[in-house]
């Protein structure tokens, strides 16, 4: 009998460790999925996890079914007031003809592909027919030139914010560090980002565009001006809150690190890679994601401006047309952008979180 | 993930449909050898409008593919980007208005010499005023038996309106899309028929007002409808689908199509820098094979391609306007007031006529415009404006081009004309709304006829008129 008593007190002592371990493990869980948007899924967890049901349903309540309502009320409101607004394209679409248009969407985006598929079909048809009539020279490899579809310029504007806020980041980091490092530096440079950061992508524009097509002569197949110039632009609005951020994040580092560092006589790029990086980090990143938040907003106005593709020339193209889905069309891509950036603010969110986490460790 | 016919077909989209049809196929690959091109990756621009179909119709039909050409089609923002982007060598060759590689070439704007061997289409243009002008206008607009407006409606019923507007001393405001356009042209060749001044050009003021009673400015063709409702012009001379745009959303009346002012006027052109054409004779004669054979189709038949036409040009990356919109005027009717729709069969003209051939009468007669208005600010002799339209147009590659489709057996040699000299027969007096002929091989005796309008010697001098 004894033994067996003990048997089970040790067991369950063992149980005891075990769900003390594995409830540590979903808190440990529960900030990554914070950080990516996914709060509600660490309620459901624990309860899983035979955690105090009540107390988490009252947590499951505040992160999941509370913004449900929310979306739910806005989706029955703008169903409503939507129909009552007549414009010379016909009523404000709801939300349901705005799924429909990210079907019909989705079907052009797939009729394209056919397409596609066919035109490669005649291309080898054609070269296969050359090559047995021995005529070489003419076998030729050319890739579809077809409409680009909603789904690739969607992937057009993300490589632009992306290469945009590369540039950026590339710029605005090491002065960032050296504006923050040196006073004198600091003192040079900040009229100038006090006078260039309110500017408008609009007004750079043209100036970027005329630059671009002066320089940039003879454009590489996967880098075209037009490219260029939308991700010159982004950098240009974007690069402020990073480089703002990296300085005051380099600025304030613990006056004792300063002094080990000066006392072992650290070389300055010993220094900065040691003492001033890893401390300023949690803050560059603040920069980074403000920065590409920036970015994504000042692309589509770049685009949509100067015909670019991507998805702000889709934009205007669509209210160019007037069709009677173009309405739809526009507001699919309002919802398409404000996911993406979305997306993109947890992607950093993420990153910025990683990073402040490693540096508390 | 393969995608089967079916699941294309649920999502019922019609351009994916479309695809489908046996009937849509590229045509079967040609027997004879295509052209030995120097150059088979071309990117063309066109703007967002109906007649840019024979563009849309080639690469739709594989016509372009049968050629040896890999095209790249490109909507541009206005016709100045347009005409930019080929001279800098960004756009290979577009779809342009007649006017603009003529004055490029004469240097009235960008200077820079432009050539076109194909003539896209005769007509297509309306002239649409906003329902108030249209209110007061139809007071002077005498009414048939049938209650109904008797057309074509003259400049003259629009006069009182324009005169209460000065005697107002309001600006009777009007859009047409760009100063060397067809569509400034026909606007002023109707308002001054009506004896309404639409203004001189000088080498100081380009703006075109100069003793201007109705002032005309440029407004890009997709934004006619949104400027005519938010009241900045009251009127426009547009090509489709703006006109009947208009009608369907209830903002204006169409007045007039350019086929009343002027019987199967030219209207577009396909223009390319005459640097490329130099540089690639071969790939020049394959684009304007493809662009005949897609214009061919577009008439065949009795115009019975037309609705198929009509869904891929109502596909956003073309025009993208409602199908039903688009095809009102494609399909030979042609909306004027709401619900007083009538035959226009002749509307959009592709290739009946020798619409695509390339007649040096119809640069002349776009020249002698210039001249009327003072876009060419001094007097010129008739053989000018002949070299002129013989530096621009280029029927001879046409005909060379026609020739290789008639030895391929894609064309008909009947419908090409063989042994022409390049000008049309004189145009009767009854072709046009003023009843003024006009003969291209005097062009300055033509000028001199015009009501309003620079004659002989004069020029324009500050806001004044001399030498006349």
């Amino acid at each position: 009998m004894a033994d067996a008593t003990i048997a089970f007190d040790e067991s369950d002592a063992r149980k005891t460790v075990r769900r003390e371990k594995l409830f540590q493990r979903i808190n440990r869980l529960g900030r990554w999925l914070d950080a990516l948007g996914l709060a509600f899924v660490t309620p459901l967890l624990k309860i899983a996890a035979g955690d105090n049901v009540a107390e988490q349903l009252q947590e499951l309540k505040r992160v999941l079914i509370i913004p449900l309502v929310g979306i739910v009320l806005f989706l029955g409101a703008w169903s409503v007031l939507a129909p009552q607004v007549k414009t010379s394209l016909g009523a404000i679409p709801g939300p349901l003809a705005v799924w429909e248009q990210a079907g019909v969407m989705w079907a052009d985006y797939k009729a394209e592909q056919l397409k596609a598929d066919d035109f490669y079909a005649r291309q080898d048809e054609r070269n296969a027919k050359y090559k047995e009539e021995g005529k070489l020279d003419r076998i030729k490899y050319r890739t579809y030139t077809g409409q680009p579809t909603y789904i690739s310029q969607i992937a057009t504007s993300l490589l632009t914010v992306g290469l945009g806020f590369l540039i950026a980041t590339l710029i605005a980091v090491p002065l960032g560090i050296a504006s923050g490092l040196s006073r004198t530096f600091n003192g040079a440079i900040n009229p100038l980002i006090q006078i260039f950061k309110p500017v408008s992508p609009l007004a750079w524009l043209p100036i970027v565009t005329m630059i671009v097509a002066a320089t940039y002569e003879n454009p590489y197949d996967f880098m075209p001006k037009s490219l260029v110039i939308s991700a010159v632009t982004v950098t240009l609005c974007s690069l402020w809150p990073t480089l703002i951020n990296t300085a005051l994040g380099v600025a304030s580092i613990d006056k004792d690190l300063v002094n080990v560092g000066k006392v072992l006589q650290l070389s300055t790029w010993t220094t900065v890679r040691k003492l001033v990086l890893p401390s300023a980090l949690p803050l560059i990143f603040t920069g980074l994601r403000l920065s590409l938040g920036v970015g994504w907003m000042v692309l589509i106005a770049a685009e949509m401006l100067a015909q670019n593709p991507g998805l702000g020339k889709f934009v205007w193209d669509e209210f160019q047309n007037g069709s009677s889905d173009s309405l739809a069309r526009i507001m699919l891509a309002v919802f398409t952008i404000g996911i993406i950036g979305f997306v993109l603010d947890r992607i950093m969110y993420a990153l910025q979180q990683a990073f402040t986490f490693s540096s508390n460790r | 993930m393969k995608v089967t016919k079916r699941t294309v077909l649920k999502f019922g989209s019609v351009v994916a449909a479309a695809s489908l049809l046996p009937g849509v196929m590229p045509s079967a690959r040609a027997r004879a050898e295509s052209l030995d091109v120097e150059k088979d990756e071309l990117k063309l621009g066109f703007i967002k409008l109906t007649d840019m179909a024979p563009l849309a119709i080639a690469y739709e039909k594989g016509f372009f593919e049968d050629e040896g050409l890999f095209v790249t089609l490109e909507a541009q923002a206005n016709w100045k980007v347009l005409l930019d982007r080929v001279i800098t060598g960004e756009l290979d060759g577009a779809h342009m208005l007649a006017g603009q590689p003529l004055a490029a070439t004469i240097g009235f704007g960008t200077k820079a010499h432009i050539v076109t061997p194909f003539s896209m289409d005769l007509n297509g243009n309306a002239i649409t005023v906003s329902n108030a002008i249209w209110e007061m206008m139809k007071e002077h607009v005498p009414t048939g038996d049938d209650g109904k407006p008797v057309h074509p409606i003259k400049a003259d019923a629009l006069k009182p309106v324009v005169d209460k507007y000065k005697t107002e001393g309001k600006p009777f405001n009007m859009g047409m899309v760009f100063p060397v356009s067809t569509h400034n042209y026909e606007l002023r060749y109707w308002l001054a028929s009506g004896g309404i001044n639409p203004g001189f050009y000088s080498t100081s003021d380009i703006s075109g007002q100069i003793k201007a009673d109705a002032l005309l400015s440029v407004t890009p063709p997709p934004q006619m409808p949104a400027t005519l409702e938010a009241g900045t012009i009251l009127g426009y001379c547009v090509g489709e689908p703006w006109n009947q745009a208009a009608v369907f959303k209830g903002i204006g009346v169409p007045v007039i199509t350019d086929y009343e002012i002027w019987k199967n006027n030219p209207e577009k052109v396909f223009g390319m820098t005459a640097e490329f054409v130099e540089k690639n004779p071969n790939t020049v004669l394959a684009l304007t094979k493809a662009l005949i054979r897609a214009a061919m189709w577009l008439d065949e038949n009795n115009n019975a391609n037309r609705e198929e036409a009509v869904q891929i040009l109502s596909q956003p990356q073309y025009v993208g306007a409602d199908a039903k919109v688009i095809a009102n005027s494609m399909t030979g009717t042609f909306e004027y007031e709401k619900g007083d729709k009538r035959d226009v069969p002749d509307f959009n003209v592709f290739f009946r006529d020798n619409a695509t051939y390339p007649f040096y009468s119809d640069a002349i007669w776009y020249l002698t415009q210039m001249r009327r208005w003072g876009q060419i600010p001094e007097y010129k002799d008739d053989s000018w404006y002949a070299d002129t339209a013989k530096s621009v147009y280029k029927p001879d590659i046409y005909m060379q081009a026609a020739q290789l489709l008639i030895d391929e057996g894609k064309a008909k040699k009947e419908d090409f004309p063989f042994g022409s000299d390049g000008y049309r027969p004189p145009v009767p007096a009854s072709d046009f709304i003023d009843g003024i002929a006009y003969d291209a091989k005097q062009p300055n005796a033509y000028i001199d006829a015009m009501k309003i309008g620079l004659k002989d010697h004069q020029v324009v001098d500050g806001t004044e008129i001399v030498n006349g």
